[in-house]
């Protein structure tokens, strides 16, 4: 077993022994099911549109919720200096967090499916279930998750505090989630890089069904980008 | 493992560490050889633990290298630290975890193969005195435990080099004893650098000894010869033998007389009609020829005791900054 593993199984053990876990997966799941279904109780019609339109600015919060301890408490804890000496790389320190944060909200969206399967039943009754952008939404809704792990994993390697680390990493995946929508005030040009460094533009192309390899490329730089940042910064908490 | 044969397992050169402004280690130079074992001293904030940050790479020095069976710590930091065993000065451990899940963690980061690992952790359970605690969480442990939970972490890929910063620090008279003896049999095998404030420790355990000093090496010798290069001081007490009154000047005359006496002073004693003396000498032990001349004096010798230089003598001398 590598490194790596070790470690994230650690992150996840240690995650599903505190009761913080059920609360947070319970809220989570609570408040996609509202997602889910207040449409079909308002209007009588039931869609994945809607969650999949308010999903990523729960991640905003969930995400950086889940990464805040990650490296903070470690710090604080002393235990980072036990990690540090250990012979391995502090890259793989920073990717075995990064895992075990992506495997606990694989599982978080593993238990949202059979919402997703209720409203294809509601739904195939009378048209049939376009399966394409479900697909397409779970995947979307998992590569950016890991990029707002990354980013609120490098947040929670900034300081010994968890608050500081939540804070921060909710500022930076929220940045991510709002700037296009500030496109529009903006010249054309200057507009569409903004659109490009929006995490959610990225999310509703790949929602509609569609993988196209620009906006897997923007996952996975800006993944890359926090977990880079990350090790950087572990490194220079070295004394 | 990838050590270099017939380098010595660690070796410091010109090590320099500064804080900001503050210079921590200076110019620190000193070698350990295979199978060595090293007591650390030196008095708060003279750089042991920074040294010892410096091997295992927790902290980067400012100049100067540092190497590990060959390897430099900077250079190639994993393969040098795979030689390393360390127990922290403040022994951090994940307290959620059961001691069987934490060792097993540790297994695994240090890529133990499977079919070994569990029989090493018994191993070590066994040797650390852990048997009936490896279904505890950490958190629950008393302070002598932990001690030996980090010991055992330390220990656990039997490396060849083991750094111990203050391994018995906060640990009850029995519990020093008892880490204190697992210490001398890993020491046995392998080399140990151990840093500690007690000093008897030192003389059990190492058969050398550093002393530093505000980042700087003030001494570098076997715990013997710290303790004996200085000579030493007796007491001695003589009273009359048939009831004639000693002359006080007379009995002095004859101490500094002999040739391994370098001073003799007046020591207050209680007995009635007896004198005291405190008597400095440098090289050879002159117990014998005192007894000799007292006795040829025709005195009796009612008292002679030996005061060695302890090794708290000679660390009280080395780092005091007057
Ligand atoms: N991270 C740090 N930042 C600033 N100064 C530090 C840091 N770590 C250590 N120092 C300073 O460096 C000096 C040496 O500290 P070090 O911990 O190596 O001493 P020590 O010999 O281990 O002392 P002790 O016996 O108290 O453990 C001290 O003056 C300490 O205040
Ligand atoms: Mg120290």
């Amino acid at each position: 077993m590598s490194a790596v593993t070790a470690i994230a199984k650690r992150e996840i053990r240690s995650f599903f022994n505190s009761p913080m876990a059920y609360i947070t997966l319970g809220v989570f799941l609570l408040l996609s099911g509202y997602f889910y279904f207040n449409t079909l109780f308002l209007v009588g019609q039931a869609s994945l549109r809607e969650f999949f339109n308010l999903a990523p600015l729960l991640f905003v919060v969930f995400a950086p919720a889940l990464t805040m301890r990650l490296l903070a408490e470690e710090r604080k804890a002393g235990t980072i200096e036990l990690l540090l000496t250990m012979p391995i790389r502090d890259s793989h320190v920073v990717f075995g967090k990064f895992l075990a944060a992506l495997v606990i909200v694989a599982i978080g969206l593993l238990l949202t499916l059979p919402y997703a399967l209720s409203v294809a039943n509601l739904t195939a009754n009378n048209s049939s279930f376009d399966w394409g952008p479900a697909v397409g939404g779970y995947l979307g809704l998992l590569l950016m998750a890991a990029s707002f792990i990354a980013l609120g994993l490098w947040a929670s390697s900034l300081s010994r505090n968890q608050i500081v680390g939540f804070i921060i990493g909710l500022l930076l995946c929220f940045a991510f989630y709002i700037i296009d929508r500030t496109a529009v005030f903006l010249p054309a040009s200057m507009g569409s890089v903004f659109e490009f460094l929006s995490v959610d533009y990225h999310f509703r192309n790949i929602a509609r069904g569609v993988l196209d390899t620009r906006d897997l490329i923007f996952y996975f730089s800006l993944t890359g980008a926090g977990l880079l940042l990350t090790t950087r910064t572990l490194a220079s908490s070295r004394q | 493992m990838s050590a270099t044969s017939g380098a010595p397992m660690i070796e410091v050169r010109d090590l320099t560490k500064n804080y900001g402004s503050f210079t921590a280690l200076q110019g620190l130079t000193f070698q350990v050889p295979k199978g060595q074992v090293v007591g650390f001293l030196g008095p708060n904030g003279a750089g042991k633990s920074t040294t010892m940050k410096i091997l295992t790479g927790y902290a980067g020095q400012t100049s100067g290298s540092a190497a590990v069976a060959g390897i430099d710590v900077q250079a190639d930091p994993v393969a040098a630290r795979q030689n390393i065993g360390y127990l922290t000065e403040s022994n951090p451990l994940y307290e959620e975890m059961m001691v069987k899940e934490y060792l097993d963690f540790i297994a695994e980061i240090r890529k133990i193969p499977t079919d070994r690992k569990s029989v090493r952790i018994k191993e070590v359970v066994e040797r650390c005195g852990l048997g009936n605690m490896i279904g505890k969480d950490i958190g629950h442990l008393s302070k002598g435990y932990r001690q030996r939970v980090g010991l055992a972490q330390a220990i656990l890929h039997d490396p060849d080099l083991l750094i111990l910063d203050e391994p018995t620090s906060g640990l009850d008279p029995n519990q020093i004893v008892e880490i204190r003896n697992l210490i001398r049999e890993i020491g046995e095998e392998k080399t140990v650098i151990m840093s500690t404030h007690i000093l008897s420790e030192v003389q059990n355990t190492a058969s050398r000894v550093l002393i530093i000093n505000e980042g700087k090496l003030v001494a570098d010798d076997s715990p013997e010869n710290l303790t004996h290069e200085e000579g030493g001081t007796l007491y001695v007490v003589v009273a009359p033998k048939n009831g004639t009154p000693l002359e006080h000047n007379m009995v002095e005359r004859m101490l500094t007389g002999l040739p391994e006496v370098s001073q003799v002073n007046a020591h207050e004693i209680t007995d009635e009609g007896a004198l005291g003396f405190k008597v400095r000498y440098s090289g050879e032990d002159p117990r014998r020829s005192v007894f000799e001349s007292v006795v040829k004096e025709n005195m009796v010798l009612l008292e002679m005791r030996r005061h060695h230089v302890s090794l708290e003598d000679t660390f009280r001398k080395l780092t005091s900054n007057d």
